[in-house]
């Protein structure tokens, strides 16, 4: 486990490797989203698979979800959707157009 | 249908999404006996089972798990398939209740592929618990269709679906609603008027499903309709036409606009029919994770499960093991006596034959108790839910090297510390939806330290690193893991580089407390996967080495010189036997044998017996079953049964000489020695002698071979006594091997191909001859590699064992380091999977 630290250093980067830039631009998205933020979804961009496979876990737009965490190597993301909790990562989160929500304290 | 004896028959096809207890109320429902293949042309597995209804038998299939059925997947090409092609007369959609919302995506999809559905709502008890009151009556009426409360784990509510499954499989009930789609509904009614038109294609598909299939341009359908019909072009195009149609004017695809219908109709539904009385409140299950998923936390917990799996598995295991092998023992014991008895230098062939057979299954028999514990701790990890959250905090550094969070388990079953198997690792990749990183984890799992490659290990450690034992097994039980991941990146980004791979999307399930029916009959049926597996293979195998080892023999001089001695050895034995009293009671050569046979087996009872107690009665046993040997075998105060036991272990020690340098002679002759001696030019450069090679050919077979022949290849004579350690340490030190042929014996051990069994296993899990042959050759080269590195560099360099050892294991680790930081290990991208490609295709 010690080389959890200098993967930590990165972290602020995003991935290394197989970062591609997020396909929704300067749009926020859910990557980028802080733990504990809730946000609704706008849209999917992204194509075929991965485009079903969110869908199918409920990622569909005008859904509120709640960003509970990352992993604790930065990825993937926890994710509150419904009533379940769902992994996705990094890759696949920017692909999530959100808004912010806000909350009041009910 | 009918059956054979006039029974009604109806087919029952069990759909539901992963994680809503399908396989549990499947159990619950069909009972024990299951049958198990795979699904035509591809290896998802296929569980079916039957039970009887009164005058009915109902066929179950569970298909396979999927949150919904469009063909961007395997397992859901594979059960939109069955429901196409086998028509079932029921389809029970299992779904679960606290997440009835997303549950019921699926359950509209197939209400619209015309397949009589029953709604099962499963795992009541968690949705209560979590505080959500479910009304069943409106959903019922909302959708319907039939519904059912059940709890799969406690099996409440089977008599209620088995009722349910009676009714709607033998009479036709009201038809299903059907899904308005809002603004696309127009061109969907359209379409489908079509399509409802022509019988060739009404009589196997729904034409409402097919219309909506059709229209999101799904490429499945499109081939469907196009083996149906003569000119399926004209309705293709006008499917396309009304889908660009649509698109341009509401700005949102067909496929997202159908989701969105879908999702929002199951809102609408959920929000009627469900009551959530804990509302705002944090699940029980977040608040876990707010520990164990904690930055900090997480990893110590992580290894903390790990090193308890270890502890209770193979340390534990490993004790228990002190317990059951006396029992193996015996049953060795037993097969000795019921066999034909051996000669004085020849053996009956049978005797031979069945005895090495026995002594293979044995060493596998001896892992059960370690598997048993280690599957049900496996067992317990998955059902809790756990085992996604270890998946979710790896997942970083797997996928990095070609892997993916999933892979941790085969990982495990495979031995990531010290002791595991392959095969069930190699099994457990199934649940891996990502084909490349699967397949990148199927070859990579055999590197895992599996509990047969510790005793080779424990042997050459106890001879040449007495001093720094804890280091070199240290070095060895984590450079496997090293050397896989480097593996696993090294294949993806060639191999492998093509492969189809898939996002990762995964469930972090709730957690809840496994039941303990539930982990013991995973634990067994695992354990006796493994034995029924691995031990069919083992056995065939060991009969094969067998042959290789003993043929074609002696050559008839050297079997008279042999002779020889023998007879040279007993008139010995007579001489001094002369005057002696006892020496009437083995007049002749017959009598004589079988008091050495005797001897001999009085000799591994007493050392099979444990405690003083336990000695006496094998004394006591023997004076019974043999009165008149009893003077030579139990020792005793009397001067000429004492001068009799003497001559009778001079003799016995002779004979055991002479048949430990035939089988040696045997052996240097054998098809499989000329084999090691015949690869001497190739291995000699990491200083394999032949009697090496023979060892690692034999261990291909099974790994616990390779100490079993090395014992033979440095068999001892009686009277000494020595530990195998001993044996080859004096005999390996006098021929002038080292430390350093040591380590690189054991690194090629580390990456030597997998046994037999794993590699039948690559082939059931790859379904290609091409990668099985692909995890023999490549490991080989690698670990030949390796090896002669190893050997070479350090004879030049002049280092020691413990210094090479060290050298490779920091190299490695950099170069892990390396592949690990850097943004193009091995100079080379990973091609950009489809869906990006596509996405990037768009946005531009």
């Amino acid at each position: 486990m010690g080389k959890q630290k200098r993967y930590r250093l990165r972290q602020g980067r995003g991935h290394a490797g197989e970062a591609s830039p997020s396909a929704t631009g300067q749009r926020p998205c859910l990557r980028d989203a802080q733990p504990g933020k809730r946000c609704r979804i706008k849209r999917l961009h992204g194509h075929g698979a991965i485009r079903q496979r969110l869908l199918d876990m409920g990622f569909v737009p005008e859904t509120e979800v709640v960003m509970v965490r990352s992993a604790p190597l930065n990825d993937p993301l926890e994710i509150h959707i419904g009533n379940t909790f769902v992994s996705i990562r990094r890759t696949e989160a920017a692909d999530i157009e959100v808004e912010a929500v806000e909350v009041d304290n009910d | 249908m009918t059956d054979r004896d006039g029974r009604k028959r109806i087919l029952v096809a069990l759909a539901g999404q992963q994680n809503a207890g399908k396989s549990t109320l499947f159990n619950a429902l069909t009972g024990v006996a299951q049958h198990i293949a795979n699904y035509p042309g591809v290896t998802v597995d296929k569980k079916s089972s039957t039970y009887r209804d009164g005058d009915l038998t109902v066929e179950v299939v569970d298909l396979p798990g999927t949150y919904s059925l469009t063909s961007f997947s395997l397992e859901e090409r594979v059960a939109r398939q069955f429901l196409i092609d086998e028509r079932p007369d029921v389809v029970v959609d299992v779904v679960d209740a606290s997440n009835l919302k997303r549950g019921l995506q699926l359950t509209f999809q197939l209400i619209e592929m015309g397949a009589p559905v029953i709604v099962v709502l499963n795992m009541m008890d968690v949705a209560e618990r979590r505080g959500l009151d479910i009304d069943i009556a409106p959903l019922e009426a909302r959708l319907c269709v039939p519904v059912v409360a059940t709890v799969g784990r406690r099996s409440r509510g089977i008599d209620e679906l088995r009722a349910a499954i009676r009714r709607v499989g033998t009479g036709a009930g009201p038809g299903p609603a059907t899904l308005n789609y809002g603004t696309l509904e127009d061109r969907v009614a359209g379409l489908q008027a079509r399509l409802s038109e022509l019988p060739p294609v009404t009589s196997v598909v729904s034409a409402r499903w097919l219309a909506t299939k059709l229209l999101e341009g799904d490429a499945e359908a499109e081939r469907l309709l196009a083996a149906r019909l003569g000119n399926a072009g004209e309705l293709i195009d006008r499917a396309a036409s009304d889908r660009a149609a649509f698109e341009a004017a509401s700005d949102i695809s067909v496929g997202d606009h159908i989701s969105g219908c879908r999702a929002h109709l199951a809102g609408d539904i959920e929000a009627t029919c469900v009551d959530d009385t804990k509302k705002g409140r944090v699940p029980m299950s977040e608040r876990v994770d707010r520990f164990l998923l904690n930055r900090w936390l997480a990893p110590l917990f992580l290894v903390l499960t790990v090193w308890g799996i270890y502890q209770l598995s193979i340390v534990q295991g490993y004790e228990l093991t002190k317990v059951t092998w006396p029992i193996l023992a015996g049953f060795r014991n037993l097969a000795a006596d019921w066999l034909p008895d051996a000669g004085f230098l020849h053996d009956p062939q049978v005797r031979a034959l069945g005895l090495w057979m026995v002594d293979s299954a044995n060493t596998l028999l001896n892992y059960v108790p370690i598997f048993l514990i280690l599957f049900a701790l496996i067992a317990i990890l998955e059902d809790t839910g756990y085992m996604a959250r270890i998946a979710f905090i790896l997942d970083r550094i797997l996928h990095r090297f070609g892997l993916h969070g999933q892979s941790t388990l085969p990982f495990i079953l495979g031995g990531v510390f010290a002791g595991g198997c392959a095969v069930p690792g190699v099994m457990a990749t199934k649940g891996i939806p990502d084909q490349r990183a699967r397949l990148a984890t199927i070859l990579t799992v055999p590197f895992m330290n599996c509990l047969a490659k510790i005793p080779l290990y424990t042997l050459l450690i106890n001879i040449y690193f007495v001093e720094t034992k804890g280091l070199v097994l240290f070095y060895l039980s984590t450079i496997t893991v090293i050397a896989a991941l480097l593996v696993a990146k090294l294949l993806s980004v060639s191999v492998l580089r093509n492969m189809e791979t898939a996002p990762f999307v995964m469930e972090l399930p709730h957690y809840h407390l496994p039941t303990v029916s539930g982990v013991l009959r995973r634990s067994v049926d695992r354990t006796w996967l493994y034995i029924r597996k691995v031990g069919t293979v083992v056995v065939a195998v060991a009969a094969v080495v067998y042959v290789l080892l003993q043929f074609p023999g002696l050559t008839p001089e050297r079997e008279a010189h042999f002779q020889a001695r023998a007879e040279a050895a007993i008139a010995t034995f007579y001489e001094t036997m002369e005057g002696n009293p006892l020496a009437d009671r083995v007049a002749d050569q017959e009598a004589l044998i079988g008091l050495v046979n005797a001897y001999t087996a009085y000799k591994a009872a007493k050392l099979n017996a444990q405690g003083a107690d336990a000695s006496r009665a094998v004394d006591a046993d023997y004076a019974e079953s043999h009165p008149e040997f009893e003077p030579f075998l139990v020792r005793s105060r009397d001067r000429d049964a004492r001068s009799a036991a003497r001559a009778l272990k001079t003799l016995a020690t002779t004979r055991k000489t002479l048949r430990r340098e035939m089988k040696e002679e045997r052996i240097v002759t054998s098809f499989l020695g000329q084999v090691g001696r015949s690869l001497e030019p190739v291995t000699r450069f990491a200083d394999f002698d032949w009697k090496i090679n023979v060892a690692l050919l034999s261990s291909f077979a099974a790994r616990e071979s390779s100490v079993a022949t090395l014992g033979v290849l440095f068999e001892q004579g009686e009277g000494e006594n020595r530990t195998l350690e001993e044996r080859m340490g004096a005999e390996q030190k006098a021929a002038g091997y080292t430390a350093l042929t040591a380590a690189a014996v054991m690194l090629f051990f580390a990456l030597y191909p997998p046994c037999l069994a794993t590699t039948i296993m690559v082939r059931v899990q790859t379904d290609s001859y091409r990668w099985m042959l692909f995890s023999i050759v490549f490991p080989t080269i690698l670990g030949l590699g390796v090896a002669s590195a190893v050997f070479s560099l350090g004879s030049a360099l002049r280092l020691t064992g413990i210094e090479m050892m060290s050298a490779v294991y920091f190299t490695a680790l950099a170069l892990l380091l390396l592949v690990g930081f850097f943004k193009r290990p091995f100079g080379r991208r990973l091609p950009v999977p489809d869906y990006r490609e596509q996405a990037k295709g768009a946005a531009t």
